[in-house]
């Protein structure tokens, strides 16, 4: 490879008043990964750089790091991949606070994970001689999640996150999936219950950050879809964002037999989310006003697609997989 | 000052089960230089071994026999029949403490062959079974929070240890740089392996033998350091590794002529002979040009096993051959080569952990050890696959107990403070004083350089006195190493040259033992002396530190219960 210049964030809480950019240049060895230029760096050019790492296979965590602005497992990445125009800028992770050069503060993700109780609670006390069966479909929907090294790459990139400090975060809701999803667990609804407080699973806004920054198969956003899901299906809706939800699909797809209009009735949807909060309903009103002055109000009577017969017919399949998917 | 009633350092498999163990029943702390889910344990990939004879007619009995066979004779047996006879237990509670394991048909554990077991007795998840259990007992650390203290990312100095007891540690807290004394009744160690002095290895970089290398420099003896294990699949250049699973699932090793040249060594076991064995397999393959294009490696071959096998069950090795070789294993082969794996050697102990200090194996007061930076010896000359995650879970329990039982009668004895912060402060200033003349990486790298070319796969006597005198060199050199961070916060420039003083030190004892070893036995392939030497050698090396800082070595019996030493054929 030709010579790389690599700008990489450099920072002493004890006497820098802020992160900069120091720029080295290095041609990196064939099959280079960014953790072995940050080693060469550190090693021949600055020895004062300070970063993380320990297993250089993916599987320990310590070595994620933003890569051009985006969170990477440093050993897992090949230098090749992450040059663009001859130069690659490596950072360190966001959401936390930063002690020195590419080390933050890992505590508060650590905390975001205790936070969902992440042990398992066995599902009884009685003396046991051998293991307790799980069937090979179970285990594999706990597969997923099981595979999170913690690496924190989601909970740097969480967009909530960084409006919410008290955001659970993708790690955490994750971990919290392996137990509400795990056979042996006694305590799957107390879970859920837990997870649909504010600041929790609800507030996840989709943005998939979390699922395109995850090293693993981990996958935070699904996951989050998974509890969300559980969550419904076990009746536990009295909340904005799971109205929210019921309220897309009743205006689209209909629900008791009455037909939906095929398309989001956005008159609907917001009071619907609302559930029975004067408060809530009446903080809809200055926005709606708002609207109204702009002339961005939607329709008063809402407006029925052509061929939404389709439309009702394809929510009528969903329900009888998901039937069928309980059985 | 800080007390403790227990200071356990090291928080992988061996730590945290011990800590788990006492939580709640006395005061417990954790120190360790990562956080606890970074451990090395969870590098380990291909499974767990315990006769829960899940698919077959398996046994304890066949499991202390292929345990004692694989380790050439040199694990004490008593040991070894502890370990196997506790280990279907100590998996079932880590499954009902929540451990998330790949299921067979019957939703049981599922079990799959490994190298040197008659039986199929790896108990897996997937191929990333040391990740399912580390982090399962980190689960357990949270749950435990409120009744142990985490020093998590503290680096370990020294250990206290005076007229036969230990008494503490000394620490630095890598993100200030602060020096702290525990004092504590007991001290536990689950520091992990030494395996990073080698060019090519599987070892994360934290493997630099610190606890070892501790109580070394306390007086205690440590065991059967020469025996380093190398296995059979590095992944090539980097020695990443490529789990042992992938030949328990049916795989191959090819060589250059496109043969399966593990007939020629093996053929009853092929490709699941020992690890030791297959290593050696390799090397002479290698060494006599029948390389992959006559080059250093030969080729693990899955691709009969197809697609759906391979995503099933060695997902992650699959990811690795592609993040670092850009080999995806369902269409080619995969380029390795033997890459350093584990340490067999280590502190030595009896069968409840507590470390001894001598042939006659007097008890060090208060001082524990288990997992791979002891040595019980479960492993001997040789570990079989899947054995070292079980001695970590198994010792851990079983140290954790027996640390416990001692504790609670226990009284913490006198610590001079001062004098133990004076000689952390000396030792770390030395480093920040030098003449800065010499670079860690050189005398790392050539260490590293020195260690595979003559302490590897194959050693005789010519390379190994080379080493001998180029370590002695490498360790002058090293006290005019430059370590340009002068800072407090995070230097982890400092803490490599701490390791680095540790991986130089090790080495010598590594090289010193191998020398003194005129046999061949497991791991210890001597190219001068290619027979095993029962009359001889069936005994373990202790290897003592002199005043002057040179190596004494001593030998203790090994203990023999019921498998007279034969031949080893596979």
């Amino acid at each position: 490879m030709a010579e790389v210049r690599f700008l990489v964030s450099k920072y002493n809480s004890e006497t820098d008043a802020k992160p900069r950019l120091q720029e080295f240049r290095l041609d990196p060895p064939q099959g280079a990964t960014l953790l072995d230029c940050l080693n060469l760096i550190k090693w021949k050019l600055d020895g004062t750089l300070s970063f993380r790492m320990s297993c250089r296979s993916a599987i320990c965590g310590s070595c994620a790091v933003r890569v051009n602005g985006h969170a990477r497992l440093a050993c897992k990445t090949q230098a090749a991949d992450a040059v663009i125009d001859g130069r690659v800028t490596i950072e360190p992770l966001g959401n936390m606070t930063l002690i020195r050069d590419l080390v933050v503060d890992l505590e508060p993700f650590w905390a975001s994970v205790e936070k969902v109780r992440p042990w398992l609670v066995p599902d009884d006390s009685k003396k046991y001689e051998r293991e307790r069966l799980q069937s090979h479909h179970d285990q594999l929907k706990i597969d997923a999640a099981s595979t999170c090294i913690m690496c924190a790459s989601c909970f740097s990139d969480c967009n909530v996150m960084e409006v919410d400090p008290k955001f659970l975060g993708p790690a955490a809701l994750a971990k919290a999936q392996r137990f509400v999803f795990d056979t042996r667990d006694a305590e799957k609804w107390d879970r859920l219950e837990l997870l649909g407080q504010i600041h929790g699973m609800w507030d996840c806004t989709h943005c998939a950050e979390c699922s395109t920054r995850c090293p693993t198969d981990a996958k935070p956003l699904e996951r989050i879809t998974e509890l969300r899901r559980a969550a419904m299906a076990a009746g536990m809706t009295d909340n904005n964002a799971a109205r929210h939800v019921l309220g897309f699909r009743e205006s689209i797809g209909g629900f008791k037999g009455i037909g939906g209009s095929g398309m989001l009735n956005e008159n609907y949807l917001p009071v619907r989310s609302m559930g029975l909060s004067i408060g809530g309903i009446l903080s809809l009103i200055p926005v709606g006003l708002r609207m109204f002055a702009r002339k961005k109000n939607p329709p008063l009577i809402p407006h029925v697609i052509e061929k939404v017969g389709e439309v009702r017919k394809m929510f009528r399949r969903f329900d009888e997989y998901n039937k069928e998917g309980e059985k | 000052m800080i007390t403790h009633d227990v200071v356990i350092v090291g928080s992988g498999l061996a730590g945290l089960r011990a800590a788990i163990e006492m939580a709640g029943k006395v005061d417990v702390a954790v120190v360790s230089k990562v956080y606890p889910s970074r451990s090395h344990s969870g590098a380990a990939q291909g499974g767990v071994a315990a006769a829960m004879a899940n698919s077959s007619d398996d046994s304890v009995e066949s499991h202390f026999f292929d345990t004692v066979k694989g380790s050439d004779y040199l694990a004490d047996q008593d040991a070894a029949e502890i370990m196997t006879r506790d280990a279907p237990v100590t998996i079932t509670e880590m499954e009902r403490l929540g451990c998330v394991f790949s299921r067979d048909e019957k939703g049981r554990i599922a079990q799959r062959e490994f190298g040197g077991h008659s039986h199929p007795r790896a108990c897996y998840a997937a191929d990333r079974t040391g990740h399912a259990l580390l982090h399962t007992l980190f689960e357990q650390s949270m749950k435990h929070k409120a009744a142990v203290t985490y020093y998590s990312e503290w680096y370990l100095l020294s250990l206290i240890y005076e007229e036969g007891s230990a008494r503490g540690i000394t620490m630095m807290n890598i993100r200030t740089g602060e020096l702290e004394v525990v004092r504590a009744k007991t001290v536990l160690f689950g520091t992990g392996g030494y395996g990073r002095a080698f060019k090519i290895t599987s070892n994360a970089f934290a493997c630099t033998g610190d606890g070892v290398m501790t109580a070394y420099r306390a007086g205690i003896p440590l065991e059967d350091m020469e025996f380093v294990q190398f296995h059979p699949t590095g992944l090539y250049g980097q020695g990443i590794l490529m789990s042992e699973a992938a030949r328990g699932e049916g795989g191959y090793l090819v060589n250059g002529k496109g043969e399966r040249f593990m007939d020629k060594y093996a053929k009853s076991k092929m490709e699941l002979a020992p690890r030791d064995i297959v290593s050696r397999a390799e090397q002479t393959e290698i060494n006599e040009g029948r390389g992959i294009g006559g080059k250093d490696f030969v080729h693990i071959d899955l691709r009969h096993l197809g697609r759906e096998k391979i995503i099933e069950r060695l997902p992650q090795i699959r990811q690795l051959a592609i993040d670092f070789l850009g080999v995806d294993c369902i269409d080619k082969p995969i380029p390795i080569q033997p890459t350093a794996h584990y340490s067999m050697g280590g502190i030595p102990v009896d069968v409840d952990c507590q470390v001894i200090t001598d042939e006659k194996k007097t008890k060090a007061r208060g001082f524990f050890a288990a997992g791979e930076c002891s040595c019980v010896s479960v492993h001997g000359a040789n570990r079989l696959g899947t054995n070292s995650l079980l001695d970590a879970c198994v010792f851990g329990r079983r140290a954790g107990k027996a640390a416990l039982d001692y504790t609670l009668s226990a009284r913490h004895e006198s610590v001079n403070e001062a004098a133990e912060l004076g000689k952390a402060r000396k030792r770390l200033d030395a480093l920040l004083s030098t003449p800065e003349t010499e670079s860690a990486n050189d005398i790392r790298n050539e260490l590293k350089e020195t260690m595979s070319n003559h302490a590897g796969v194959y050693r005789g006597a010519e390379g190994l006195l080379v080493a001998k005198a180029a370590l002695k060199l490498l360790r002058e050199r090293f006290k005019s190493v430059r370590v340009t961070d002068k800072g407090k916060l995070f230097n982890t420039e400092l803490v490599e040259a701490l390791e680095l003083s540790n991986m130089l030190e090790y080495s010598e004892i590594i090289v010193e033992g191998a020398l003194a070893r005129r046999e061949s036995r497991g791991a210890h392939a001597r190219t001068d002396f290619p027979k095993r030497d029962d009359a001889n050698w069936l005994k373990h090396t202790l290897a003592r530190k002199n005043a002057d800082g040179s190596v004494s070595l001593g030998y203790k019996p090994v203990v023999i219960t019921k498998y007279q030493p034969e031949e080893r054929k596979y």
